[in-house]
């Protein structure tokens, strides 16, 4: 099998993990159970990422959401989802209006993705110079602090800076937000 | 067999979107909808991601996506620790209780 084949395959075997677990990441009606399939979706995803040939994107988001992002939900899981508060189920209603929503979206979207007068793609190499091929840390690294080969391009060095203010401004926040108090009394039983 | 184009990562990015979407609308946990809003992001950073290799993006959506990576970490930070607070103040995590801003 050359090499097309097993992209094909590896391409269709995760995005059904990740459209699968993402379907039952909606279905399940237990939050722990919630986050094991948001978990593996978004590894999913990860790979999907490697499969185009963004390395440092998959990486990262293995890293940062995966490792970091994922783990803080299930902190807040594991923090506040005790006893009967794990199952909160949705009244059938809400689920009837939540499907037509969905369903009235998904076709809009599929209908926008099979339009044959919109021409999405280039498939010539030629014209997509930035095309991801496996090594683009130092791309991404040199285009962060302002630095990049066509000279008409946009440089990202501000909202790299605006960025990590921003990390230091959340973390002084959250932090604030989440101190120990004193707890308020129980409610009494009605 | 022919490769994959752009039309089937964008197909994914949409179920992965609209996953998300009937997430948020539809979970009493407010955690749940924090992971709809994971969902949604996702599919936009896919969606990014597959431009800069079959589109006209460029690096750009390299960038895109890790910049939305970043804000996302921060996002659910924020969003967690008001949750908590929530459940300090009012012992549950049913957003259907919090009704006290009712009209």
């Amino acid at each position: 099998m050359n090499e097309t084949t097993w992209h094909s395959i590896l391409f269709w075997i995760m995005a059904l993990i990740a459209c699968g677990s993402a379907v039952l990441v909606v279905l399940t009606s237990n939050i722990v159970r919630m986050a094991a399939w948001l978990l593996v979706s978004l590894s999913a995803v990860a790979g999907l990422f490697f499969l185009i040939g963004a390395d440092f994107v998959g990486a990262a988001q293995l890293l940062i959401y995966v490792g970091g992002t994922l783990v803080l939900l299930i902190f807040g899981v594991m923090l506040t989802a005790s006893g009967p508060l794990a199952n909160l189920s949705t009244p059938s209603r809400d689920w009837l209006i939540a499907a037509i929503v969905g369903s009235a979206l998904m076709i809009l979207l599929i209908f926008t993705l099979i339009n044959p007068g919109i021409d999405w793609s280039t498939d010539s190499l030629s014209e997509n110079l930035e095309a991801p091929s496996g090594k683009t840390t130092m791309s991404i690294g040199l285009a962060l602090l302002g630095i990049r080969e066509n000279p008409n391009a946009s440089s990202y060095l501000l909202p790299f800076e605006i960025a990590s203010v921003h990390l230091l401004v959340v973390l002084i926040g959250a932090a604030y937000l989440a101190r120990a108090k004193r707890r308020s009394d129980p409610p009494t039983p009605t | 067999m022919t490769p994959i184009g752009l039309s089937p990562y964008l197909t994914v990015g949409a179920v992965l979107f609209v996953a998300g979407v009937v997430c948020m609308a539809t979970k009493r946990n407010a955690v749940g909808i924090l992971m709809g809003v994971e969902l949604v992001l996702n599919a936009a950073n896919l969606n990014f991601v597959a431009f800069n290799r079959f589109g006209k993006l460029g690096l750009d959506g390299q960038m895109f996506a890790l910049f939305v990576i970043v804000l996302a970490a921060a996002e659910a930070a924020v969003a967690l620790a008001i949750v908590l607070n929530f459940y300090n103040n009012h012992y549950t995590i049913d957003v259907d209780h919090g009704e006290q801003l009712h009209g």
